[in-house]
């Protein structure tokens, strides 16, 4: 690549322009802050120009304009205006280009986080904060709604109010937390980890990250929607989410943003993974957290594009009149169904087998033994990749679907027990006889193992046709995804955060402030969280804002947990920021890790390694004398010994 | 050593079986039942429970023991022993779990099999549902019409359901059968009340704005009332259609 750019001396950037023109032609927001309006202003114009030659009567109708120009050319300019597409953009039109430019790339000041940056530990950081904050706006609201369920009968909360706040709280947790969250965590160790200088395309990697902002301002925008935020649940199930308020098509456009990114970033990881690996680095070298985030990207690639439908079908019925799913003229019902949870149920495993991985790192190194059962562990995540495309319709078994699609779809789902029932069993195996650690992040780790495995017995339960006809749609369901995704996802996700803390930011934690976040998060999810499998089997539905006043204690109790629940995250934030900037500093490797990441210095040089690794062994070798993962001067070693060979 | 490990662990299993099994009966869990269909899938609940307690022993058991035993002092450097696997162990936690799901699947699919049976007397009731309401048809009794749905001691109803606007979902938790009214197509659900009493409808699929108070009384009659009732409504219907 360098020789390109010695032969071609021409090929230099645009000559730098002076003051105010770069200021305001320069990649960056001052650019975005008028390249959106003007962005804004061509949408504007497209639909007024198409109404107008085609008739349309109203020429100017505002929801039409505002999904084009505000929900899909707008953001379009805001991208383009902090410069996500200036490279391509300068290749499309023949301009010279610099691909050996690293002026975008790595983060030498704060202000660097936030421009468009190309260095996957910038993006991974740029992800976990951005994402954090998002489970921040989503957890106050379920304050909100908490706080209103406290009693029976209505607070201060409107119904409307009430449907968008759970609607948009699962929505920012799901496509703007859990799923982004463990992007960004792999985002930032992976290339690391496989011994590659970044991720194969860095550009896209920016844009996928650049996309998430988007995707959660316009969530979060529906609340101010007039008529109100969607309000037909995470699920949007048609009809409702056709004929409720317009706020629905704020949901529509925004998993489209989310979605992309994801399918992005999931196509980077693929080709990082498969093409990048540093010499030696095998697909049976490679550490488990790499090995889930390949399938996850299997998973991401294969499904999205199924919920990106979806949701234009639902946003085409209202907004252009087809009839995907009005059954006056003969639309599918259930056709919308299908095809969401074709998806969503794969978007299960997307949120928790990245989990799974960060739950293997930790546990094998503060138990200071190899994982046990390495390979296994790695089919496993295959086998539920592939089982996990064949289970979707156990969300539907009350839904009047085919009646002989129930005991194949229940079969399927039981039989994910045993992958992931060889997953618990190997964690467990990995600490017994080990020399454990019960520093932060194996407390989180081992937190999850537990409570994974209680929302594991309950999604048995749910599997089991008989007993789902009877908790379907109940206060069962909820505390069930509440212990894997909270107990499962949020615990490996916080493993995850203080495990890497040191490497992201060169500091360390306050340990003891880490323990008491566990301890907070642990207990308050669990008082929080476990009542609402009583109060369900009881007999309260989910997704209601007033309910039978038998259940009014139970509910109070959940209440004052979950304020309890969401305090504890104070005690993280404060742990995070202080040292972040104060804590003390961290070295290469405080845990004595073996995976590359950790051998190098924290945070890492801008292009990861200083020289390729050579990996020689797997990457969990704690205990076998003289084992390594990796040698750094394998080059010069393997020159030395052709040397002395005769 | 390792049999003083063994009978350790099983000794804290139990301990967490008995607690778990604790929460399971001390708290009342299931609402009284009151239909065939909801007897035949209180009994895969309770044998999946109790499967589900035996495994969340065996793993709080495990957990517990590794944390208590193996842990170290920080500044503990040791490794521990470099164990990579173990065959037949794999293949135990790989066919038990197998085992079990596989009693789980056979025994739900008979209960499903059995609770979707329709017998030749059974009572047709046709629901429809709509923002934010439930209706109820009697097509045998001449199709008139209540709000609220009234039902045979011991006689199976078989109930239609429809929808008029957006998804709704039926349920009476004493009876625990639940099917969603679709718009577009006709849903069915077969219950057979073995008590007589009220109970309360529940709509448990989001359908709006009034989802959380769209409900309906139930009373389950002895056939003698049922038969006395069903016909003075027939009759009253058949008066106003001749008034």
């Amino acid at each position: 690549m360098t020789e390109v750019l010695d032969q071609t001396p021409q090929a230099q950037a645009a000559p730098p322009k002076t003051g105010w023109r770069r200021w305001l032609l320069g990649p960056g927001f001052v650019r975005a802050a008028w390249m959106a309006p003007l962005f804004f202003g061509i949408g504007f114009l497209i639909v007024i120009g198409l109404r107008s030659i085609a008739h349309y009567e109203p020429l100017l109708n505002w929801l039409i304009v505002v999904t084009v120009a505000g929900l899909v050319t707008a953001p379009l300019g805001f991208l383009a205006g902090i410069g996500a597409f200036d490279y391509w953009v300068y290749y499309a039109l023949g301009y010279p280009t610099r691909p050996e430019d690293h002026s975008g790339h790595g983060a030498r000041s704060w202000k660097d986080y936030f421009r468009v940056n190309t260095d996957h530990k910038v993006i991974g950081v740029q992800y976990v904060v951005t994402t954090i904050f998002f489970f921040l706006a989503g957890g106050l609201m379920a304050m909100i709604f908490r706080a209103e369920l406290a009693k029976p009968g209505m607070q201060f909360l409107d119904n409307q109010e009430y449907n968008g706040l759970i609607s948009v709280h699962a929505s920012l947790m799901i496509f703007l937390f859990v799923i982004p969250a463990f992007a960004g965590l792999a985002n930032f160790v992976i290339p690391l980890m496989i011994g590659a200088p970044d991720m194969a395309f860095p550009r896209l990697n920016a844009l996928s990250f650049w996309l998430l902002p988007i995707a959660g301002i316009i969530m979060l925008s529906s609340l101010a929607v007039p008529g109100g935020a969607f309000g037909a649940g995470w699920t949007g199930y048609a009809p409702l989410s056709v004929v409720g308020t317009n706020g629905n098509v704020w949901f529509n456009m925004g998993v489209q943003w989310a979605g992309a990114s994801s399918i992005m970033t999931a196509l980077n990881f693929l080709v990082t993974i498969i093409t990048m690996r540093a010499p030696g680095m095998t697909f049976w070298r490679m550490p488990l957290l790499v090995w889930a985030n390949f399938t996850t990207s299997l998973l991401v690639v294969l499904a999205t594009p199924f919920i990106a439908g979806s949701q234009f079908f639902v946003m085409f019925d209202r907004l252009i009149k087809t009839n995907f799913f009005n059954f006056h003229e003969s639309g599918y019902v259930l056709g919308y169904q299908h095809i969401f949870w074709f998806y969503s149920h794969p978007a299960v495993y997307i949120m928790m087998l990245p989990g799974f991985g960060i739950a293997s790192e930790v546990i094998s190194v503060f138990s200071r033994k190899p994982i046990f059962g390495y390979r296994l562990m790695a089919l496993s995540l295959c086998a539920i990749l592939v089982l996990g495309f064949s289970v979707w319709a156990h969300h539907m078994f009350v839904s009047g679907m085919a009646n002989w699609l129930r005991v194949p779809m229940m079969v399927t789902t039981l039989l994910i027990a045993v992958p992931t029932g060889i997953k618990v069993f190997s964690w467990l195996a990995t600490t017994w006889e080990g020399r454990i650690h019960l520093a932060t992040p194996m407390l989180f780790a081992l937190g999850f193992v537990s409570m994974f495995v209680i929302g594991g017995l309950s999604g048995i339960m749910l599997g089991a046709v008989p007993i789902d006809i009877h908790v379907s749609d109940t206060y069962f369901v909820v505390a069930h995804i509440h212990y894997v995704l909270l107990g499962g996802s949020l615990f490996t996700i916080f493993a995850g955060i203080y495990y890497w803390f040191p490497k992201m930011t060169g500091r360390m934690y306050n340990e003891r402030l880490g323990k008491l976040h566990f301890w907070l998060t642990f207990i308050g999810f669990n008082l929080t969280f476990f009542p609402m499998h009583i109060i369900g089997v009881q007999g309260m539905p989910r997704r209601v804002s007033d309910y039978d006043p038998q259940f009014g204690t139970w509910n109070m109790i959940i209440s004052i947990s979950s304020f309890f629940l969401g305090a504890s995250f104070i005690v993280f934030l404060y742990n995070a920021i202080t040292s972040w900037i104060r804590g003390p500093l961290a070295g290469a490797n405080p845990w004595h890790a073996m995976t590359l990441e950790w051998q190098v210095s924290s945070p890492p040089p801008i292009f990861n390694f200083d020289e390729i690794p050579q990996i020689v062994g797997g990457p969990y070798e704690y205990g076998v004398p003289g084992a390594r993962h990796a040698v750094f001067n394998g080059a010069r070693e393997h020159e030395l010994e052709e040397a002395r060979s005769p | 050593m390792r049999r003083g490990a063994i009978v350790r662990v099983v000794v804290i299993a139990l301990l967490a079986a008995g607690a778990a099994t604790a929460v399971a009966l001390f708290i009342p869990w299931l609402p009284p039942v009151q239909s065939k269909e909801g007897e035949r899938i209180d009994f895969v609940f309770w044998v999946v429970v109790a499967i589900c307690i035996a495994v969340f022993a065996v793993v709080a058991a495990v957990t517990l023991y590794s944390v208590i035993t193996f842990r170290v002092r920080p500044d503990d450097d040791s490794d521990g022993p470099p164990v990579h696997g173990h065959t037949g162990l794999e293949i135990t936690w790989t066919a038990i779990p197998a085992v079990l799901v596989t009693i789980i699947a056979v025994l739900s699919a008979v209960a499903l099999a059995e609770n979707g049976d329709l017998k030749s007397n059974r009572l047709k009731v046709d629901v429809t549902a709509r923002q934010f309401a439930w209706s109820f048809k009697y097509p045998q009794y001449g199709g008139f019409e209540t709000t609220e749905l009234r039902l045979e001691e011991n006689r199976q109803v078989e109930l239609n359901l429809r929808a008029l606007d957006v998804i709704h979902s039926f349920w009476v938790p004493e009876f625990r059968q639940k099917q969603d009214a679709v718009p577009g197509i006709v849903t069915h659900l077969p219950i057979t009340p073995t008590k007589v009493g009220t109970d309360t409808l529940i709509c448990t699929e989001l359908c709006g704005l009034g989802h959380a108070l769209m409900r309906a009384k139930v009373i389950v009659m002895r056939p003698a009332d049922f038969e006395q009732w069903a016909r003075a409504q027939q009759r009253k219907g058949a008066q106003a259609g001749a008034g």
